[in-house]
């Protein structure tokens, strides 16, 4: 019984001790708002650039492959059925 | 829209502190949320599908999981790029990002169960789907409880004039395109079940 409750205790503390050292070593807060600015330096815009065109090129690939996959399996899909139909017919 | 979109988010003002990396705010985050709405619509038709035994209800939620996916994926490719510049790292395991993860790691489980698990899939797809649901409100939430690196919930509702007419329009492109895509996967489920009637019905005859 003596061990059962020692080992809760120490489970408890243990739990504690790492909730507290995570919450102690969690990082900055996020922003509340976003500032809106017109002009940005040159130096600022390089290297952000590729990562931008690289970000919105992903997006428009990825959208375009999930179509073309969509595509292909409903061709499957329709091809097998007018197999199908087909073979039902020709009886 | 999806053409005109890329030349408003171009005039569209810079964030003073991230510069022009923060012009992924207008397909990042309302990936995001279309990811979450997936996710939820995906939740909720497997919880119908479970109650009631409607197909067209698991229909739903099969071709929403795969749209969770999809922008899912958007979302945690463009986020990285995102967070080089802002943060300095590439990924940083906090909540909101480990959150995000997690969901669309929940959204590919789904799919692979239903591909893969055989007879019975479908009501362990639904349920998975479910408990995927349910880790929505915690992903959007997660910001707002723990101190993280991301930007809070209300960044959005405070955007200045500058960008939140190209955000919206943006959000809601990506809205009318998950639209578009949730139509033609439906159709393609619905194509899916008339062929497995078809052939239900030609081994009645033979």
């Amino acid at each position: 019984m003596m061990r059962r409750v020692r080992a809760a205790a120490w489970t408890f503390a243990m739990t504690l001790m790492l909730t507290v050292s995570a919450l102690a070593s969690q990082p900055a807060t996020g922003q509340d708002q976003f500032v809106p600015a017109k002009n940005l330096p040159q130096t600022e815009q390089i290297p952000a650039g590729p990562l931008l065109l690289t970000a919105y090129a992903f997006i428009w690939v990825a959208v375009a492959f999930y179509v073309w996959t969509i595509w292909r399996r409903l061709n499957k899909v329709e091809k097998e059925m007018r197999a199908l139909a087909q073979k039902t017919s020709q009886r | 829209m999806l053409a005109y979109a890329p030349f408003m988010i171009a005039d569209a003002d810079y964030e003073s502190s991230m510069g022009i990396i923060s012009k992924i705010l207008y397909f990042h985050a309302p990936s995001g949320m279309v990811m979450l709405l997936s996710a939820l619509v995906c939740g909720v038709a497997s919880a119908i599908y479970l109650w009631r035994k409607n197909p067209a209800a698991d229909r739903l939620a099969i071709a929403s999981a795969e749209l969770t996916a999809l922008f899912g994926l958007i979302v945690i490719v463009t986020g990285p790029m995102w967070a080089r510049k802002a943060w300095g790292i590439w990924w940083d395991w906090e909540p909101r990002l480990t959150m995000s993860f997690v969901g669309w790691l929940i959204s590919l489980s789904y799919l692979f169960v239903r591909k893969y698990a055989g007879p019975g899939s479908d009501k362990l797809g639904a349920a998975l789907a479910v408990f995927g649901s349910v880790n929505v409100p915690f992903i959007y939430v997660s910001v707002n409880i723990w101190r993280t690196l991301h930007p809070k919930t209300t960044v959005v509702p405070s955007l200045p004039p500058g960008m939140r007419g190209p955000f919206w329009f943006s959000a809601l492109t990506l809205f009318l395109l998950y639209l578009l895509l949730l139509n033609a996967r439906l159709h393609l489920e619905r194509q899916r079940a008339a062929l497995d009637e078809l052939y239900l019905a030609e081994e009645d005859r033979s």
